[in-house]
């Protein structure tokens, strides 16, 4: 898919009724993952845990819906599939304030942040996780209202149906006011932009032939085969 | 050809220079003056990467060794910003500074281009100037969004030039002046990766499409700039694009 095609065709029924093709997620912000870190945490080349949220950026080339095949590069042997809460804007949000910061979401959507994996985090290549198609989303977005509370929700993660992670929204690190909060005081984000709350560790790792399914209480089923690369 | 996107007495509009100087010609004929437009990023902007460290001498400034491959990282749209346009600086930082780049913006989709082949994916050129706020650099995922990704932090235009007007994009001379000051200089030259070789690269993982826009990096010369600064970047045959610094007041903060 090219420039976010096809994202128009994911459900999304209410205000702004469109995702801007814009996704941002957080990284180490569930506490696992920076628990896999571990002391390294504070060695160089990081020499001191994170303070501001460590954010990613996947550009509109790698945006895919469920069902889309999910190239792995020749010479990679698998990939690694970061399950995430997605918080999709409904209002231009900037500065928010966190008791509030809920009030500018439209709604959630399952997210799948793919990476090529990589050792350093220190300053990766975006060759490890802005390849085409390596963000799924959907199958829909689901209301603000639908959802009790982002901040508890499970996770499951299946590869050819086999439970391979759970997780809880519970364990992260800021909580989704909180990241939409500390995120708004330097960048405004605008209604269909998608903020991904953050994966656990270690993520589940996928081969050529596999399909990766993941589910959100609520949200639906995030299904995606994954394939060796053409050429 | 060189075009602006600019707003104007309640809508947008694409704009070129008019015979008169400082004036503009709409695309629906009005002849206007060119303080009296809003100026926008002049054109769509897509997926905004940019480059790191891909001047010798900036590297060098930076202390910073030899590369395996480009050091790439990512913008969002929320931090654009048009000619003429008010970038904040946070009261509390010590060191926030402009960066003059070549911004070359992709015209046809490039997906596995080669190098021989990657200017005919080139639509045109603009300058970029790409703000930075270093006190708020952290060793995850570098550069952090938190430094790079600010509102206002990524100043585009004023004009996109096609690149059929640029003989030679691997030879222009870049200049950043505060306050009519020089500040920075460099050439195109000194790029380590250069575009033919960044299109090959990206294209090679990513598929490039219309509107997405490549900033090739910037070199030495790069100074601190506080509230009331002007900072204009000038780059050969694309013009100059200037915006200002505001402190938090400006912005109620």
């Amino acid at each position: 898919m090219s420039a976010g095609a096809g994202l128009s065709s994911i459900p999304f029924d209410v205000a702004p009724y469109r995702l801007s093709g814009v996704v941002y997620g957080a990284l180490l912000n569930h506490r696992s993952a920076l628990a896999q870190i571990g002391a390294a945490a504070n060695q160089l080349p990081y020499k001191a845990p994170p303070v501001a949220p460590v954010l990613y950026i996947k550009p509109r080339n790698t945006l895919a819906l469920s069902g889309d095949v999910v190239r792995i590069p020749a010479g990679t042997p698998e990939l690694e599939v970061g399950a995430c809460l997605g918080l999709v804007i409904g209002r231009t949000a900037c500065k928010v304030a966190e008791a509030r910061a809920l009030e500018y979401v439209a709604g959630y959507l399952i997210v799948a942040d793919v990476s090529v994996p990589h050792e350093s985090f220190h300053r990766p290549s975006i060759r490890y996780k802005a390849r085409d198609g390596y963000c799924p989303l959907g199958p829909a977005v689901i209301e603000r209202a639908a959802v009790a509370n982002p901040d508890a929700l499970t996770i499951r993660t299946y590869l050819d149906g086999a439970l391979v992670q759970i997780m809880s929204t519970a364990d992260s690190i800021r909580s989704a006011a909180r990241l939409l909060a500390d995120v708004t005081e330097f960048m405004t984000l605008s209604p269909g932009d998608v903020l991904a709350l953050g994966a656990a560790a270690p993520a589940p790792r996928v081969r050529p032939g596999q399909t990766v399914s993941i589910e959100i209480d609520g949200l639906g089923s995030l299904s995606n085969p994954y394939m060796t690369a053409l050429a | 050809m060189m075009r602006a996107r600019v707003a104007y007495a309640g809508a947008i509009h694409e704009a070129m220079p008019a015979p008169a100087e400082e004036t503009l010609r709409l695309d629906d004929g009005r002849v206007v003056a060119a303080g009296d437009v809003v100026w926008l990023p002049p054109f769509a902007v897509g997926t905004i990467i940019a480059l790191g460290l891909n001047y010798a001498d900036h590297a060098k400034e930076l202390a910073f060794n030899a590369q395996e491959e480009p050091l790439v990282f990512l913008k969002g749209p929320g931090t654009l910003l048009g000619h003429r346009g008010v970038t904040r600086r946070p009261a509390d930082v010590k060191f926030m500074h402009y960066e003059c780049e070549l911004a070359v913006v992709v015209g046809r989709p490039a997906q596995r281009v080669p190098r021989s082949q990657a200017l005919e994916h080139v639509a045109g050129y603009c300058i970029a100037n790409d703000y930075a706020i270093r006190d708020y650099l952290e060793n995850w995922y570098r550069p952090n969004l938190r430094v790079k990704n600010r509102d206002g932090a990524t100043v585009l235009g004023p004009w996109l030039v096609d690149s059929a007007e640029i003989a030679d994009p691997g030879n222009l001379g870049l200049r950043t002046y505060v306050n009519d000051k020089l500040t920075q200089q460099g050439n195109t030259r000194d790029l380590i990766y250069d575009i033919r070789y960044l299109v090959e690269y990206l294209s090679s993982f990513m598929t490039l499409s219309p509107g997405d826009v490549i900033l090739t990096g910037t070199p030495e010369g790069v100074i601190n700039v506080m509230p009331g600064d002007v900072v204009a970047c000038e780059i050969d045959g694309l013009g100059r694009l200037t915006n200002t610094i505001a402190a938090d007041a400006e912005f109620g903060r």
